[in-house]
């Protein structure tokens, strides 16, 4: 596999977004590796939080879009907890999904769920699910 | 103590069960608390991106229905909308311009939002200002002999900045586990998220993380898990189907709401409780050990 790291796609126009979508500042992450170490779907994961902030400060956003790690997170907000240097992971991880959500290609189709999948769960994890999955 | 009451979409059906115990408990400790008139659902999830002001609205449309309620003080059992409502209000708190744009979107509520609510989660509100003392002096059965492993899950403690204890090491509801006479049983993983909404397209994912939670807890050998959220007593009791099929040594343990285990110290009657709504009944280990 064949990654290109260059000058052009670390300024660029997705980097800015996804800062600005976050409101943080990703060259402040110095791979530490504690979010990954204290994230609880790790085990789902495909690329680590570490490796989502490295891959973000590289401006390598391809592989940000094709991977399961983005869809498999919860917000549970243990990452941004255990940064030392206060860089919320959870809001990088949201503005990926939601670049991606607002080309109107929704993570979760609603009408793909069978009646028995919507009527089991409680409809506080349906809200939840279709904020975070739908645009 | 005027305190409005905002129960959220899920304790009037599927957390029932959490809705009456809390109603019940608060009523035996001379609690009063008023449902907030025409309250909409929170949104469940405080939204995380820095331009989205939409999913704000439902949240603060909520504290308008508390300030037309005469009230500057809402209370809710439920984790997520405590979590998704605090947020909401602090955000606009800090961004006065936002809060403007908020407002006038909203512009034919007949109330502007100023930030001016105080927002509870239910065990704030027994720690602080019913206080533990009273409640342990209107206990009518000790729970003892019943060991309660505390799992707070994520949205209780995180961020800090509004988590109601310590995000690594809270203690608030072993605190109250024991004043009400029972054990509580610290486990690692009582922090550990549940895999809350994933639940719904991935349950295997919840499976999984419902068998790393438990089995953290049946290591500590205790009898039932209480949690303060309806999604985590989703994920941790009827998720628990999905986990025996993968893991078939997995060893099931009733989950219960916190409240359910004050609503039996407090004598309530058996349906209350509502044990029908659960996956794994709590009847045969709380019937053991002489509480119901």
């Amino acid at each position: 596999m064949i990654i290109k790291i260059s000058k052009n796609n670390v300024r660029n126009k997705f980097v800015k977004k996804v800062e600005e979508l976050s409101g943080q500042d990703l060259l402040a992450c110095y791979q530490c590796g504690k979010c990954s170490a204290g994230c609880p779907a790790v085990s789902q994961m495909d690329i680590l939080p570490n490796q989502i902030i490295r891959l973000a400060q590289l401006g390598l956003k391809n592989e940000l879009f094709k991977s399961k790690s983005i869809w498999v997170c919860a917000s549970c907000m243990t990452c941004n907890t255990r940064c030392p240097k206060g860089i919320n992971i959870a809001e990088v991880i949201e503005a990926v999904r939601q670049i991606l959500l607002r080309k109107r290609k929704d993570h979760v189709e609603i009408k793909n769920l069978t009646e028995e999948e919507k009527s089991c769960v409680p409809p506080i994890a349906l809200i939840a699910n279709f904020r975070k999955f739908t645009g | 103590m005027k305190i409005s009451y905002y129960p959220g979409c899920t304790l009037k059906n599927h957390a029932k069960n959490f809705e009456d115990s809390s109603l019940f408990a608060l009523s035996h400790l001379g609690v009063d608390v008023q449902e907030l008139s025409r309250w909409n659902c929170c949104g469940t999830v405080f939204s995380l991106a820095t331009d989205d002001l939409m999913h704000h609205l439902a949240p603060i449309r909520n504290l308008i229905r508390v300030k037309e309620a005469e009230s500057d003080k809402v209370m809710t059992p439920c984790a997520m909308c405590y979590n998704t409502l605090k947020r909401a209000n602090e955000y606009v708190k800090n961004n006065p311009e936002n809060l403007d744009k908020i407002n006038q979107f909203m512009y034919r509520e007949k109330i502007e939002y100023k930030g001016d609510v105080e927002i509870l989660h239910l065990l704030e509100l027994l720690k602080d200002e019913v206080k533990f003392d009273h409640i342990k002096k209107k206990m009518t059965k000790p729970l003892s002999d019943l060991k309660v492993a505390s799992y707070y899950g994520c949205y209780l403690v995180r961020p800090q900045s509004i988590g109601i204890d310590d995000a690594e090491n809270p203690t608030i509801i072993e605190e109250l586990i024991s004043l009400l006479g029972a054990q509580p049983i610290d486990f690692p993983y009582k922090t550990e998220c549940c895999g809350a909404y994933q639940t719904v397209d991935k349950p295997e994912v919840v499976a999984e993380r419902t068998f790393q939670i438990l089995q953290s807890v049946q290591s500590k050998q205790a009898d039932v898990v209480v949690v303060s959220c309806p999604l985590c007593a989703f994920n941790l009791d009827h998720r628990q189907k999905e986990t025996e099929q993968i893991y078939p040594e997995f060893k099931n343990i009733p989950i219960l709401y916190f409240t359910q285990l004050m609503a039996i110290a407090f004598g309530c009657p058996e349906d209350v409780l509502k044990f029908d709504l659960h996956y794994i009944d709590p009847k045969s280990i709380l019937k053991k050990k002489g509480l119901i």
